[in-house]
């Protein structure tokens, strides 16, 4: 039963976030000043830029994880104060709890919700299929490969059914056959439970394989904007592929 | 490559049988048994001494001769409820001021230089300070246990949760866990692995603590009695005393392992 309301949970459609002038840094040091951007619900909006350049601070900030130091961050209607179950963030490695199985792993958002452990358990059950993992499910992270806990972190995070899924370049660590496996089933799995995606990645391909728009970051903000003409499609367009690393080209100059 | 290779190979071919290994084991102890009854039937006095020493037939039949006794296990009833109650009280405070000092900014400024200062004195240089602390023995010894376990899991403790990886928390926020899940859903069970450890030390210094307590202002004992029978020139009565603490000292590191294994099944190997 769970499984439907989890299901219809995303299927609500997606959540709008924005960043308004907003400064981003830690210790005192600003990464990214005077940035300007609006995600749109139910887009999956991919962030590049060269390593430094705030991707993943900006990612932290709107999954609440880290203060803005100006301006403002707001997720529907409402200013950003502190993590929610709303925006789930899925990280690069490494963040299963490796004392729990992988079907422990998923329930965990259910049971932070207090969802009672047979319906918790199916739904887990279930997302775990979706991600093609049924027959890992009392698996221990570290009895799995790479690609399968990024497969266990993606069916975690969607199966607290968030209204964003905010994405810290998930599959950097992966080989690339792995890699185009996991872009494919994200697309798929997006399609049953759509959601806002935020996905931050440094590689052109996976940028246009996924986005439906692809902004380019810098210190100053964004620095450039791409739109997908034919999104989360595998057509190759070689020449948004060149406007892409020109803009991004640009911005590593800049960075140097 | 090749050289190394047909190492590998010959590894396997001079492994011992477990059984002949064993009975290796075996016979070495028999044999130093053999050598401490040789040593001390003869009275040999070879710059040590062995005419006093009893002799383990002697200290075998005494130890026969004391389990057939109820002093004896009020003896080890008493110091079990002193090192578990000191132990018990230890990890409790121990784990939770650990996590307090690696998670909280005043728990750190208000308790670091308090237990700084008082670590480096040794749990057994405090049995003046709970003699006058503490209206009954009892407490004194218990206290004296309770400071000896004290350190060791609070420091394992603090270094276990302050090396947690950032991202498991992160996590658990980001997935709506608040404060409370944080620390029982992330904390606890990932320093448990480091707090395990701090528990082992804690528990070997907790016995080295009691026993020394009850040889100093004990009534009863196990480390009492064994002073007692020292000053009453009852030697075997003394091994008797040692291989019980040996004994109790064994099972109850065995008891911390065995918990710590049963927890952390399923992460390790």
């Amino acid at each position: 039963m769970i499984t439907e309301t989890v299901a219809t949970g995303t299927r609500e459609g997606g959540l709008g976030l924005r960043a308004d002038g907003v400064a981003l840094g830690h210790g005192g040091r600003t990464v990214v000043a005077g940035l300007d951007l609006a995600v749109r619900a139910g887009e999956i909006l991919v962030i590049a830029g060269p390593s430094g350049c705030g991707k993943s601070t900006l990612l932290r900030a709107l999954a609440g994880l880290l203060p803005v130091t100006a301006g403002r961050l707001t997720a529907g209607d409402a200013p950003v104060t502190g993590p929610s179950p709303d925006r789930a963030l899925v990280f690069q490695d490494d963040a299963l709890l490796p004392w729990r199985t992988a079907l422990r792993n998923v329930e965990l958002p259910l049971a932070i919700r207090g969802v009672p452990r047979r319906e918790r358990r199916a739904a887990a059950r279930d997302w775990l299929g979706r991600v093609g993992l049924a027959d890992a499910a009392g698996r221990y992270p570290r009895e799995l490969s790479g690609g399968m806990r990024q497969r266990v972190q993606l069916a975690r995070a969607l199966a607290g059914a968030p209204r964003a899924v905010l994405m810290d370049e998930p599959f950097g660590a992966l080989d690339a056959q792995t890699r185009a496996g996991m872009q494919a089933l994200l697309l798929d799995v997006l399609r049953a439970a759509p959601a806002t995606v935020v996905f931050v990645t440094h590689d052109v391909d996976e940028a246009l394989a996924l986005g439906d728009r692809v902004v380019v970051l810098g210190a100053a903000g964004v620095t450039a904007q791409i739109t997908v003409p034919h999104p989360r499609t595998p057509v190759r367009d070689p020449a948004l592929r060149d406007a892409l690393l020109r803009a991004l080209g640009a911005q590593e100059r800049e960075a140097v | 490559m090749t050289v190394v290779e047909e190492r590998t190979v010959t590894v396997p071919v001079r492994r011992e049988r477990p059984v002949v290994r064993r009975a290796v084991r075996g016979l070495a102890l028999l044999g130093a048994l053999g050598v401490w009854q040789v040593l001390t039937a003869a009275d040999a006095r070879v710059w040590v001494r062995f005419d006093r020493l009893p002799g383990p037939v002697e200290v075998a039949r005494e130890f026969g001769r004391q389990l057939g006794h109820g002093p004896y296990y009020a003896d080890v009833a008493q110091s079990l409820v002193r090192i578990l109650t000191g132990f018990g009280l230890a990890a409790v405070a121990g784990i939770g001021l650990g996590i307090a000092l690696a998670r909280s900014r005043w728990a750190q400024d208000l308790l670091q230089p308090l237990l700084e200062v008082a670590r480096p004195i040794p749990a057994i240089a405090l049995v003046p300070v709970a003699i006058l602390l503490f209206p009954a023995n009892e407490q004194g010894i218990v206290f004296i246990t309770f400071t000896a376990a004290f350190f060791p899991v609070l420091v394992s403790t603090r270094h276990a949760v302050a090396a947690l990886p950032g991202v498991w928390e992160d996590a658990v926020r980001t997935l709506g866990g608040g404060r409370w899940r944080v620390l029982t859903g992330v904390v606890l069970p990932g320093a448990l692995p480091g707090v395990f450890g701090g528990l082992s030390v804690g528990m070997g210094v907790a016995w080295i603590c009691v026993v020394s307590a009850e040889m100093i202002s004990g009534d009863f004992g196990v480390g009492y009695r064994t002073w007692q029978a020292y000053t009453i020139v009852d030697y075997p009565g003394v091994l008797v005393g040692m291989i019980t603490i040996g004994v109790l000292g064994r099972a109850t590191s065995g008891l911390v392992e065995l918990a710590g294994r049963r927890l952390l099944a399923g992460r390790l190997g």
